[in-house]
């Protein structure tokens, strides 16, 4: 059988940009695949290719084994989009929203109706009433926008930044719908900004950055290769800033303007102890001194040589 | 294993069923927020009372200027509709919700098919508030009823003819700004017809292209229909000004309405 995505040499251009500048992509049926890259990766023209609303200027792409520029129709019938932006009626309430859509699936209007309540009791939206869209909170759109998509259990699911803008709890409720639906044997492409939500969502992950893939592998694997998780300590003296980098180990990043150094922290505690102590013993004084998760600037440097193209954390890229 | 065709009513008939679904998202539009439509019903009232008391009425025929003034308010009134049709297309271009239209399995055209029902519903009301108000005025329609019904079927052929060139000029221009450079262009077309003044009144050739004008026809026919005085120019348009209300319409349907369909199929792709 065909894969679920199956994206070669996809090109897309507006006016002299490159959004697309020939991406690759190949997702087997069920698996969940993470496309995780910057502002202005390509990360939204991939997902709005994938499901028929742009057309690719060049390159093959199929989903479900069907072209979605020659067989948009049948592509549509398989797919669900949640898309960077909600895609529901404000005006209306959320039922009203369900049932509309099931219409649109030619459910008929009973099954509409009931599919509807299903859905919004699986959401946690079965009290909201009459209320229109518009007065929801960001995380109960986001979940109607993504119960909007399951009307008919499509084949395929794209997820353009699922839970950008939403609260820890927001995030917790999207990624949980998101593993019982992969659980169910849904094929999931998302994209993200965030290296710990592909690592906890998908089977591979595709890093892209100016509209290509520029790593691809296993969550695991791409993980080896970061490193884990990293501790930034400031340095008091400048003057010093050296001598502490030598002192944390041979993979250092230097930050002179913020005194900050980087370094991996594979086992966390354990790095940030052995830091602690070996900065005393120097009578190197730090300001600060902590371990994080690692920023995809980070990933990027680790797996390609060279911070992206499109920006993420000044405000060089398009915003968000 | 490629299943592609879909059991059931068929592909007309889903597209029926789909364009009835979107119709009825537009009036669960108007019960949630009825000041809109409400508002659209009242200005053309307010013009007609305006045009009635304060500016005199039609000019350059003789006897009742109310008999003149209305039957050509309710066409200028289904021709002005493709303001609000516009502005409804303009505004629900940009909202998310038209992605997810487009990423479903559904008639392309039914979107707009919706729009265009709702606006017809609200024509009707529009026909109905005006020609009670007019009735409240003096005016009268001579010929029974059959030939007023014909009358408000002429009117209302003008308005949908007018709606897919809406349709098609607001996905044309694209943004709700663009559609004020429209709405001002309204205007002189629509003063350039027979609604306000007979075209004898008016120099030679202006006095052609106002009788060519659409709005002209219809404007009319339908006074003709009703038994109100017109300006029987004795022309060609003028006569057969009946012809030209059914021809002009059909006409700018059939070219308007693919153009919509078509360029709503292919938006952003
Ligand atoms: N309609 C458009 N017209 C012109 N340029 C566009 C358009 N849409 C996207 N681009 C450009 O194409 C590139 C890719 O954009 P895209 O939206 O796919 O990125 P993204 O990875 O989704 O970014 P983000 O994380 O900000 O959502 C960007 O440089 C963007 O500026
Ligand atoms: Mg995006």
């Amino acid at each position: 059988m065909s894969d679920a995505i199956a994206v070669e040499g996809a090109h897309k251009r507006y006016g002299e940009k490159r959004a697309l500048d020939g991406l690759d992509l190949r997702v087997r049926r069920g698996a969940v695949h993470g496309v995780l890259g910057p502002n202005g990766a390509g990360k939204t023209t991939a997902v709005r290719i994938l499901s028929t609303l742009l057309r690719p200027d060049g390159g093959r792409v199929e989903v479900a084994g069907f072209d979605v520029r020659d067989e948009a129709a049948e592509v549509r019938r398989r797919i669900g989009l949640l898309g960077q932006h909600a895609a529901v009626d404000e005006e209306l309430g959320g039922r009203q929203n369900l049932e509309m859509f099931g219409r649109l699936h030619h459910l008929g209007a009973r099954r509409s109706g009931t599919r509807a309540d299903e859905l919004l009791e699986r959401f946690g939206l079965a009290g909201t009433g009459r209320k229109p869209v518009k007065r929801y909170s960001g995380g109960m759109r986001r979940r109607l926008d993504l119960a909007a998509c399951l009307i008919t259990d499509p084949e395929v699911l794209f997820l353009d930044e699922p839970t950008t803008g939403l609260d820890p709890r927001g995030r917790t409720e999207v990624w949980s719908a998101v593993r019982s639906l992969a659980a169910g044997g849904t094929t999931i492409l998302l994209t993200t900004q965030y290296l710990e939500e592909a690592d906890q969502l998908a089977d591979r992950i595709s890093l892209v950055d100016g509209g290509r893939v520029v790593a691809e592998g296993t969550a695991d694997r791409l993980k080896d290769r970061v490193g884990g998780d990293r501790i930034d300590v400031v340095v008091r003296d400048a003057g010093r800033l050296g001598e502490a980098a030598r002192l944390l180990g041979d993979q250092v990043s230097v930050d002179e303007d913020r005194r900050l150094l980087g370094a991996p922290a594979p086992d966390r505690m354990g790095t940030l102890s052995r830091a602690v102590r070996a900065l005393e013993e120097a009578g190197i004084e730090a300001e600060d001194i902590a371990v994080r998760r690692p920023t995809l600037d980070e990933v990027f440097l680790a797996l390609t040589g060279t911070a992206p193209r499109a920006h993420t954390t000044t405000g060089a890229g398009v915003a968000a | 294993m490629r299943t592609s065709t879909a059991a059931g009513p068929g592909r007309i008939g889903w597209a029926l069923a789909d364009s009835w679904t979107m119709t009825r998202r537009e009036l669960a539009h108007w019960a949630r927020q009825p000041v809109q439509p409400a508002v659209a019903l009242v200005f053309p009232v307010m013009l007609l009372l305006m045009f009635n008391y304060l500016v005199g009425g039609g000019r350059g025929v003789d006897g009742d200027n109310t008999a003149f003034l209305v039957p050509g308010m309710l066409a200028l009134t289904m021709a002005f509709g493709l303001e609000g049709t516009m502005l409804a297309v303009t505004q629900d271009l940009t909202k998310g919700v038209i992605d997810r239209f487009r990423s479903m399995p559904m008639a392309s055209g039914a979107v707009l098919v919706g729009r265009s029902a709702a606006d017809m519903l609200q024509s009707v009301a529009a026909l109905a508030v005006m020609t009670g108000v007019g009735h409240a005025l003096g005016w009268r329609w001579h010929h029974g009823p059959e030939a007023a019904v014909a009358a408000f079927g002429l009117l209302l052929l003008l308005r949908f003819a007018m709606l897919w060139i809406g349709i098609h000029l607001a996905m044309v221009a694209g943004r709700p700004e663009m559609v004020q450079a429209v709405q001002i262009l309204v205007w002189p077309v629509g003063f350039l017809s027979n609604v306000f003044a007979s075209p004898e009144s008016m120099p030679g050739r202006l006095g052609a292209v106002v009788e060519w004008n659409p709005m002209s026809a219809t404007a009319t026919a339908v006074r003709d229909l009703f038994g109100n005085p017109g300006g029987t120019g004795g022309s060609w348009a003028a006569e057969h000004a009946g012809l030209l209300a059914v021809l002009w319409p059909l006409a700018l349907v059939a070219v308007f309405f693919p153009l919509a369909v078509g360029r709503f199929a292919r938006l952003s792709r």
